[in-house]
């Protein structure tokens, strides 16, 4: 195992792939985590090779002016980047130095069970002074990352991204690279937080309707409109603003674990096509990414290659991570991440010299849901959600018709304990639309990455499949109670898949919140709304109302979980069990 | 910052030597020149075809073969994924109590939390100490509420009553209760059984409806309704309404039969923190039928209007 220090990396495109440049990015980054200084080791480590000894423990760290306690990979938030190479077996040596139990999952790596790396599951976690080694070979290539499973030491900082070398070569080949892992840090215990959630499910949403512009509504559209456009909400008890159960009211969202102020740079060459691995390592936030005054080539969704499309922007899921390859002339250009809901924003500078800074953009103002994210499509007039009295305007101020399906679908059928106290709403007639970049991203002028635009540059592992699973996403806001077909984890029996079948999962989203959903184990192979096979993902986005589909081939013996990747609704009950036997 | 200025310095010295190394690698990739053919494309706003050496999707033969077979399997012109399973874990986790499982993924979905609201505790106009609490603990189907409200006045509890409740999730918006409920203050101590509906109603309008047997047939109802208007993100308007209705005369508690009084509050707080909020208010009461007539009798005004100031206060 070497340690290198370098944040950035050149990329030798000759035969010596291993050749590191070391110093550029790591002055700036010591330059850049000055406001750390109570951090052990401060710039983002990179350890590879084959064998790896890492030491879960606690650090203190300091991002907003007051220290606190954080549970870190060797010192460091984020941990050391590692990097693999594609068909090398690599044995991992983990310790942990906590006085509580731990664990690290490898993020959308293909592995044994036991080496998953989920307590109860797949282990029986480090024990507090123990250890665990994980071995496995590495038979893919791409970015990824790991964090812990254990509680909520994900949100306290036990996260890094993994970079794994292709045997042949990048496909999108670029002279420069650097990792972009985004995350969200609080100074307030999650169990605080979670216990706040519980007690009051909007106790950090500072973005609600309020008198003030409903007055605005009224004076731009009239007192009618602007009524009716309140009515549905109101009556469905649902808040349109509930873009974020935690927000930057106490989040602080980093770049590279740097806050906005001091500012995480990744420099290069003039004339340098430079590749930015961004990872989404947050707990709880999904980010939207651009880098004004450059063009964004994605090459890779979740470390798999797909055909390169140019974008502005591309919102990213808690988990999800996407590879862009940009060209940049000789200036400085702001990496520009800020939170769907608009409470604040990580923030970084690609630049060819430490220092530089370019202009960092303004929020983008504050969006509320549209009427197609609680009622799926608007095909047949009145459509949607049960229990709902009155008819809804035609004309509904806010009704985003862009957004709404155009693959209309049959009435759902919906589990029975869906019809319990823990789920608040059901989507009748979900929107099957992958092209809609979602909330606050729909018509912003910018033309935005969405789950239509993916396409796998390999063939699918599952040419077809034997048969389909529908489950769908509820849940219960004002009760904070989250879940798949209304049944809590608790609650739940295993979701069992024979070896060797191949499934379809049919995902309906029954809540108003977007769920990045997570499958252990197995590829998530996303298929378009005529069932073709899209891209190769290991976590799925799921829109309110939305339903989508993918294939899984269950090749993996094993007990796996599968849950949603925001951290609170997982501890609330949006968990499921796996067995392939 | 400002002590770190040496590092900048050393970073910035980094970085040129890096930069000289860069610049040989940079050279070296330009005479092999073999990937660079790529680099040469426009980016548009469609998708590329990925380099030769590596050769990607035939997209349209897939979309055209996709069509006439939407749900068979389709012939992929796309080089296969590489995709190898993994072997099965040497080490089977076995079966284990959902205690353990809970300690040991460190994941509980059942887990028993608690809250308590003083959603009122007011002086009205130097008199009276008003307060109303709301404390519940348990999980999420089952929890247990205290339930409290009342004015104290003059060193002494006017009137007021502490409940005791088992409430239960049945609907989706909605908690029956069932529990008890002893008053307190001037006139005959009360007991009783209770047992309501407790939840949000539509325009979220927050409900709750109870009705109480006591001993001698006694029998009562209360119904209380609040609603939240947020005027900004801080200011909060809570309109209020609270009935009281008994099904016999009670001379020794001052209450009659029927509809014995309203309440109707207005409160302005403001949000300090979600947990701490002063507010001023009014408060509007009215006595009925012979409720009314027992405060005559008693030298009492049956109406009564006034102002309040007080904290909110959540934890």
């Amino acid at each position: 195992m070497k340690l290198l220090s370098a944040g950035g990396r050149r990329l030798p495109v000759l035969p010596s792939r291993r050749r590191f440049v070391r110093g550029v990015a790591s002055g700036a980054l010591l330059a850049a985590y000055g406001f750390a200084p109570l951090r052990a080791r401060s710039a983002q480590g990179v350890l590879s090779g084959t064998r790896f000894d890492l030491e879960i423990g606690a650090t203190t760290v300091d991002f907003t002016g007051h220290a606190r306690r954080a549970v870190v990979v060797d010192g460091r938030l984020p941990g050391p980047l590692l990097r693999w190479r594609e068909g090398d077996t690599v044995t991992l040596h983990v310790r942990n130095t906590l006085a509580e139990r731990s664990s690290i999952h490898w993020h959308g790596i293909v592995l044994p069970a036991d080496m998953d790396g989920v307590p109860g599951l797949s282990f029986m976690g480090i024990e507090a002074g123990g250890s665990y080694t994980y071995r496995f070979r590495v038979n893919q290539a791409g970015t990824y990352w790991y964090h812990s499973h254990s509680r909520f030491q994900e949100q306290l900082g036990l996260y890094g991204p993994i970079v794994v070398e292709p045997r042949a070569g990048e496909r999108f080949p670029a002279e420069r690279e650097h990792v972009v892992l985004l995350s969200d840090w609080t100074d307030v215990d999650p169990e605080h937080i979670y216990a706040t959630l519980k007690k009051r499910s909007d106790y950090y949403n500072f973005a609600k309707p309020t008198a003030g512009d409903f007055l605005r509504d009224a004076r731009a559209q009239g007192v009618s409109a602007a009524l009716a456009a309140r009515r549905m909400w109101n009556e469905m008890r649902m808040n349109p603003s509930d873009l974020a159960d935690v927000s930057g009211h106490v989040y602080t969202f980093l770049m590279n674990g740097t806050t906005p102020a001091s500012n995480w740079t990744g420099l290069f060459e003039r004339g340098e096509r430079v590749r930015l691995r961004f990872v989404n390592g947050a707990a709880m936030t999904f980010f939207d990414v651009r880098i004004p005054g450059l063009k964004l080539r994605v090459v890779a969704h979740d470390g798999q290659d797909v055909e390169p499309v140019t974008v502005d922007e591309f919102r990213i899921a808690p988990a999800e991570t996407c590879d862009v390859i940009v060209e940049p002339r000789d200036e400085a250009y702001t990496i520009f991440a800020q939170a769907m809901d608009r409470s604040g924003y990580a923030r970084g500078t690609l630049a060819p010299r430490a220092g530089m800074v370019a202009e960092v953009p303004a929020l983008d103002a504050r969006v509320l849901l549209a009427m197609g994210d609680m009622m799926g499509t608007m095909d047949h007039g009145m459509p949607g959600v049960k229990g709902m009295e009155g008819g809804c305007g035609a004309s509904m101020p806010g009704m985003d018709h862009a957004a709404m399906g155009h693959g209309g679908s049959a009435t759902m059928h919906h589990a029975p304990a869906e019809y319990g106290p823990f789920v608040d709403m059901r989507v009748d007639a979900p929107r099957t639309n992958l092209d809609d970049p979602g909330v606050g991203l729909r018509d912003n002028g910018r033309r935005v990455l969405t789950y239509a635009d993916l396409r796998s540059v390999t063939a699918p592992i599952s040419p077809d499949v034997g048969r389909e699973i529908e489950l769908h996403l509820t849940g219960h806001m004002e009760r904070y109670v989250w879940s798949f077909d209304g049944r809590k984890f608790s609650d739940a029996e295993p979701l069992r898949l024979a070896h060797g079948e191949r499934v379809r999962i049919v995902l309906v989203n029954d809540t108003m919140m977007t769920h990045p959903i997570h499958l252990h184990g197995m590829w998530s192979e996303l298929e378009s709304p005529a069932g073709e096979f899209l891209a190769r993902k290991h976590t799925l986005v799921v829109q309110p109302a939305q339903k989508i589909a993918y294939r899984v081939s269950a090749d993996a013996i094993g007990r796996w979980a599968y849950h949603c990747h925001l951290l609170y609704h997982m501890e609330a009950g949006m968990f499921r069990e796996v067995v392939v036997a | 910052m400002r002590p770190l200025r040496p590092l900048f310095a050393l970073a910035a010295a980094f970085a040129t030597t890096a930069t000289a190394h860069a610049q040989d690698v940079h050279a070296a990739h330009a005479a092999h020149g073999t990937h660079d053919a790529h680099d040469t494309h426009d980016t548009h706003d469609t998708h590329e075809v990925p380099p030769a050496d590596h050769p990607g999707t035939q997209r349209e033969r897939i979309e055209a073969a996709s069509q006439e077979h939407p749900q068979h399997a389709i012939p992929d012109a796309r080089p296969p994924s590489g995709h190898v399973a993994p072997p099965p874990p040497q080490h089977v986790m076995g079966a284990m109590s959902p205690a353990r499982m809970i300690d040991v993924m460190g994941m509980d979905d059942r887990a028993r939390w608690g809250r308590a609201v003083f959603d009122r505790l007011e002086h009205g106009d130097g008199r009276a100490l008003g307060w109303s609490l709301r404390a519940d603990y348990g999980g999420d189907v089952d929890r247990v509420q205290l339930r409290s409200e009342g004015e104290h006045a003059d060193g002494r509890t006017a009137h007021g009553d502490v409940e005791l409740l088992w409430s239960h999730a049945v609907a989706s918006y909605w908690n029956s209760q069932l529990g008890v409920r002893h008053d307190v203050g001037e006139g005959a101590d009360r007991d009783w059984l209770a047992f309501g509906v407790q939840g949000l109603a539509p325009y979220w309008l927050e409900v709750a409806a109870t009705a109480y047997v006591g001993s001698r047939g006694r029998t009562a109802l209360r119904i209380e309704a609040e609603y939240e208007a947020l005027l900004t993100q801080r200011w909060v308007l809570q309109p209020r309404i609270e009935l009281d209705a008994y099904g016999k005369d009670d001379p020794a508690a001052r209450t009659g039969s029927g509809l014995a009084d309203a309440a109707v509050g207005l409160r302005l707080r403001y949000e300090v923190t979600r947990g701490l909020a002063p507010y001023v208010g009014v408060e509007w009461s009215r006595r009925f039928g012979r409720s009314a007539h027992y405060a005559h009798a008693d030298g009492n005004d049956a109406d009564d209007a006034r102002w309040v100031a007080g904290v909110r206060l959540a934890f």
